[in-house]
């Protein structure tokens, strides 16, 4: 403990609301987890020469060394590893019409479904293939499935080398005409063989708060930074935790705290980062009067260079009237300019 | 430690920041393949396999192990999918090794790999719950800190890091699969290149890289076998160890941290290692950021605390020094961030073998001498080593 | 193989919907109540390996936060595997069998209410065939259900999902002497295995299940009887296809915690049903017991595990006598 610390301590008071933080928000937040423009996947040869076909509206496999034929093909064996693919005469055309081997109704399509209505998803061996791929069958109604019947592909006109590319799969012998690739934006005369596919990502998750979070930002909202306590070794955390991580027994005496304390260490960042202020921005430890681990925070208003380890700051806070439920209500640590505190005297929370 | 155990193969893709011309698992075969072909091995001799790579959002493949199992030959055996952040790679490694020791199976492939420009890594790491009170920034933004708390410690002079990002790119130059090759390097350049995250400068940093690793462990008999077929000798195994240790506890030193501490402790007991610097030929250590070349010759006990970067300093860890340090190039040189450990573990086993080619330490052959194998992860709190050895243990 | 035994086994009360839960609230109880049913300190665990799936909660290291609740100090010997639970008692398992270490501590935990897991199970398949088209766990679990159907097996060929669970579980096993001092009634481990099958979907008889058989079979599922089977089943129609490949009689009672098709916490599922199968030998209701975790598209990936009331050694002494 630094002295300034300890004195600080007392400070810190022990709130009326020990170990009864409630539930005071119901409300779901959305998380997404999306990365921008999707994941660029590079399909190397075997896939990438599927995919080309699929573009021109044909469906290929590989031969196996057992000599059955896989589709959709991969660069080995499914069941023994061995490299296929490697020599062209080890490629074969299939279908385009096959069979279905076993099938699934969905009644109530996603947005990121191939079809908008209800359709099944099938195993489908294509003739002259002795595996199946999976793909929808839009067969107008369940009814209309059967294991053993006979579908097509049906095509896109926008192929991009891509599972996508067919449509679906329809009902009947075919074939399905081959609609004309509609040209790429960029108007290439002769296409490359496909290499790269992109796969759009988005998940969307609906979560709630917890009891500790929900009672540290309640505070927040109201400028006031909570910790907890644990019980055993009476350690103070913050931001606050459920348990503490040394003793792994619950940590849930409500501790208020200052918004005062000493910068332990910090970096001076020159990479704009999402949601940070501009470049040189200051990310550091800020070891709170009366807490016992850092926390992880910006400082600010003061010239990069001016930034000491063990600089004495305060927090700075939007005004009330811009208060919301958010750790963002705290902006950052300023210089307070009282004397720097000396590291051996909080080297240990570093 | 149960059974012995060797590393009877090694493989690994060349280090890129794309990949572009293979599939996720035609570069994960890439390596296994060539693992498999160093052992004299076919996939069918592998009794198990065990992937590790870092978070799934780098390629957003959920449980890869699943789509990989036929490409990596696993079909009818058991498979293991480990994750422990950046030690990951370490902990496969110790994984699969731990099945040999148990006296489970006779020969276990690991696999560790990233493809990371099938998304960025810096969205991947940055991505956080709606219910996280701490400020997010990268793993540089995350790590400067402490880099700087160490100089503070340790009153090294400014220009230690410069040192070792110079060594390790160097080093690079002599590993055909190494990612970063900037042949004329030298202190001027790293210390003109941009203050990424003061104390951090851009040449200071380790890159984004594609790419996979992949070993071969054996038992005593196998590893006898393999060694008698192919000529080339096993490395043994003669001290392995994990330790991990909480990211919020108060007081931890997030610097020097216990765990490290503790498991390297664990690696020498088992080992009989009691002088590192003497009994080490050299080490494979996860140095992501320059700076902790010093920080973790001191956590390993290579030097006392406060005087790790006087080794560095005095040219110890260099290519010709008593104690060569990521004669690899290092992370800081590739950094599939999945693979890095088990890249490490690889360059170790290389060495007691004599394999490593144009970076081979000399004194790592004579079997005398063991190599490290280390790597660290989440917020220098998960730990995996082992010490390998041209001799039996 | 040395004998281990499951000596503690807790599980969280699962919930159906998303009630703020952090790992504080999932995994730390159960830790504590493991050591204190077996009376064990923290210093005693040699070994800590948990299983866990970032995509549940779609952030990256999950297990970190886990990390932080269960007194992980001094530094302790831990791994993690991206699986569930299961995975991690059979990591746990093979350590122990080194021989230096008696006591292993064992968790998996899982939230399955917050996210959209259609999507993020489409993410664990084929990403150039499979994940674009997003079909997701319900259907292909229907896929298989219309094969068995096909091939005159009487199952409903339109299954439906479990409930999604957020919840946890926690085991700890133990060795030997250390077993039997801290268990009135071990449930030893006398096999365990794993075996993984093809993801290409349509290469595979998905009216069968090799891997589930090779593992029963090394796992030493028969000969013998089987009083309990806690099966991975999170449709219905597995039941079935399982029951085969396992060679369970008609005897043998499966899932009497009533299995994940009552409570599914993901990553915790599959540990649970060898949680749950310890529990019947522990409360002397079984002497003999087979538990089943599964993973992956049309049980792609299974693991077996029988526990006995007796260990392989005393049956041997038991037939000198």
């Amino acid at each position: 403990m630094t002295t300034q610390a300890s004195s600080s301590s007392q400070a810190a008071q022990t709130s009326a609301s020990r170990a009864s933080a409630s539930q005071t928000s119901d409300e779901r937040v959305v998380h997404v987890l999306e990365f921008p423009g999707g994941y660029t996947r590079s399909t190397g040869p075997v896939i990438g020469r599927f995919l080309t076909g699929l573009r021109s509206g044909r469906l290929f496999g590989v031969r196996m060394p057992d000599g059955r034929v896989l589709v959709p093909p991969t660069e080995y064996d499914p069941q023994t590893a061995a490299a296929l693919g490697t020599a062209d005469e080890d490629w074969v055309e299939v279908g385009p019409a096959g069979t279905v081997t076993t099938w699934t109704w969905v009644d109530d399509p996603r947005p990121d479904h191939p079809l908008d209505r209800p359709f099944a998803w099938a195993l489908i061996r294509p003739d002259g293939a002795d595996t199946a791929l999976l793909h929808a069958v839009d067969s107008g109604s369940k009814a209309a499935m059967a294991t053993g019947m006979r579908v097509h592909p049906t095509w896109r006109a926008e192929r991009t080398g891509a599972v996508k590319d067919i449509a679906c799969f329809a009902p009947g012998e075919g074939p399905a005409e081959v609609p004309a690739l509609v040209p790429a934006p960029d108007g290439e005369a002769e296409l490359e063989p496909v290499s790269m596919v992109t796969l759009p990502h988005r998940l969307e998750y609906r979560l709630r708060g917890g009891t500790v979070w929900n009672h540290f930002i309640d505070g927040m909202a109201v400028g006031q930074i909570r910790g907890t306590r644990c019980a055993k070794c009476g350690k103070v955390f913050v931001p606050p935790r459920g348990a503490c991580p040394g003793d792994g027994v619950p940590a849930t005496e409500w501790v208020d705290l200052p918004d005062t304390g000493v910068l332990t260490t910090f970096a001076v960042n020159n990479v704009p980062a999402a949601g940070a202020p501009e470049v040189p921005f200051i990310s550091g430890y800020v070891l709170l009067d009366g807490a016992d681990i850092a926390m992880l925070a910006l400082v600010s208003d003061v010239p990069w260079q001016e930034v000491r380890i063990g600089m004495r700051v305060r927090g700075v806070w939007v005004p009330d009237a811009e208060r919301t439920r958010s750790v963002k209500n705290l902006k950052w640590f300023a210089p307070t300019g009282e004397p720097d505190v000396p590291f051996e005297q909080f080297e240990e929370y570093v | 430690m149960g059974n012995r155990c060797a590393v009877i193969g090694v493989g690994q893709t060349k280090y890129r920041t794309k990949r572009a011309d293979v599939s996720l698992a035609g570069m994960v075969r890439e390596a296994a393949l060539a693992a498999l072909e160093d052992a004299g091995l076919t996939f069918a001799d592998i009794d198990s396999v065990v992937v590790g790579k870092a978070p799934d959002m780098f390629e957003g493949v959920a449980t890869p192990e699943l789509y990989l199992a036929d490409a990596l030959g696993a079909v009818g055996k058991p498979m293991m999918r480990v994750h422990t952040a950046g030690s990951v790679g370490g902990s496969t490694t110790l994984v699969g090794a731990s099945q040999v020791q148990a006296g489970l199976h006779e020969r276990v492939l690991v696999v560790a790999f990233e493809k990371q420009s099938e998304s960025n890594a810096t969205w991947a790491l940055s991505t956080h719950s709606p219910f996280s009170a701490s400020l997010v920034v990268g793993a540089g933004g995350y790590f400067a800190p402490y880099i700087r708390a160490y100089i503070r410690r340790s009153g090294a002079p400014a220009n230690i890091g410069m040192m070792v990002a110079v060594k390790d790119r160097i080093n690079a130059l002599r590993n055909p699969y190494a990612h970063l090759k900037i042949p004329n390097i030298d202190l001027a350049m790293v210390e003109e290149s941009m203050m990424l995250w003061d104390p951090i400068r851009y040449l200071e940093t380790c890159p984004s890289s594609d790419g996979a690793v992949a070993m071969v462990l054996a038992s005593e008999r196998a590893a006898e076998a393999a060694g008698a077929a192919t000529g080339r000798p096993p490395a043994w195994v003669h001290g392995a160890a994990m330790r991990s240790e909480p990211m919020g506890m108060s007081g931890r030193d997030s610097v020097d941290p216990r765990a490290g501490r503790d498991c390297a402790a664990d690696v020498y007991r088992q080992a009989g290692v009691t002088e590192p610097r003497r009994q080490f030929a050299t080490a494979e250590v996860y140095v992501p950021f320059s700076w902790y070349e010093p920080m973790w010759l001191e956590n390993l006990g290579f030097a006392e605390k406060g005087s790790g970067w006087k080794l560095t300093e005095a040219g110890a860890t260099a290519f010709d020094g008593d104690i060569p340090w990521n004669p690899s190039g290092g992370v800081l040189s590739s950094n599939p961030i999945g693979a890095s450990g088990m890249i490490r573990f690889a360059e170790a086993a290389q060495q007691v073998r004599g394999q490593a080619g144009e970076h081979q330490v000399a004194a790592a052959v004579d079997g005398s001498r063991l190599a490290l194998g280390h790597a660290y992860g989440g917020g220098s709190q998960f730990f995996a080593m082992w010490a390998v050895g041209a001799r039996k243990p | 193989m040395r004998d281990v035994a499951v000596v503690a086994f807790a599980q969280s009360e699962h919930s159906f919907s998303d009630l703020g839960w952090t790992e504080a609230d999932l995994v730390m109880p159960l830790v504590n109540e493991v050591l204190s049913v077996t009376g064990m300190d923290r210093s005693e665990i040699g070994f800590t390996c948990s299983g866990s799936n970032d995509y549940l909660v779609g952030t990256p290291f999950s297990f970190v936060a886990a990390l932080d609740t269960i007194g992980a100090w001094p530094p302790i010997a831990e791994s993690h595997v991206e699986q569930d639970g299961a995975w991690a008692l059979y990591e746990a398992w093979v350590r122990m069998q080194h021989g230096d270490i008696d006591a292993a501590l064992v968790y998996g935990f899982g939230k399955g209410t917050i996210g959209d897991q259609v999507g993020i199970s489409s993410l664990s398949y084929d990403p150039y065939y499979l994940a674009p088209l997003v079909p997701g766990h319900i259907a292909m679990a229907g896929l298989q259900a219309r094969a068995l159907k096909d091939a005159g097996f009487d199952v409903d060929p339109d299954p439906t999902p479990p409930p999604a669970t957020d919840g946890a579980a926690a085991v700890i096993l133990a060795a030997g002497e250390v077993a039997r001092r801290v268990c009135s009634r071990p449930a030893w481990i006398t096999g365990l295995d794993h075996r993984i099958e093809p993801h290409a979907i349509g290469s595979r008889d998905l009216t069968h299940s090799p891997s589930t058989r090779e593992a029963a079979a090394r796992a030493g599922v028969r000969p013998g009887v089987v009083d309990f089977a806690e099966l991975h089943t999170r449709f219905e129609h597995e039941e079935v296809l399982l029951r085969r490949e396992l060679g369970l009689d008609e005897k043998t009672v499966v899932n009497p915690s009533g299995g994940p098709r009552k409570a599914d916490p993901i990553m915790a599922t599959g540990l649970i049903r060898i949680g749950e199968a310890a529990a019947r030998i522990h409360d002397g209701s079984a002497q003999r017991a087979v538990a089943h975790a599964a993973s992956g598209p049309c049980l792609q990936h299974n693991l077996v595990c029988v526990l006995a009331a007796d260990t392989a050694s005393d049956l041997v002494s038991e037939g000198e006598r």
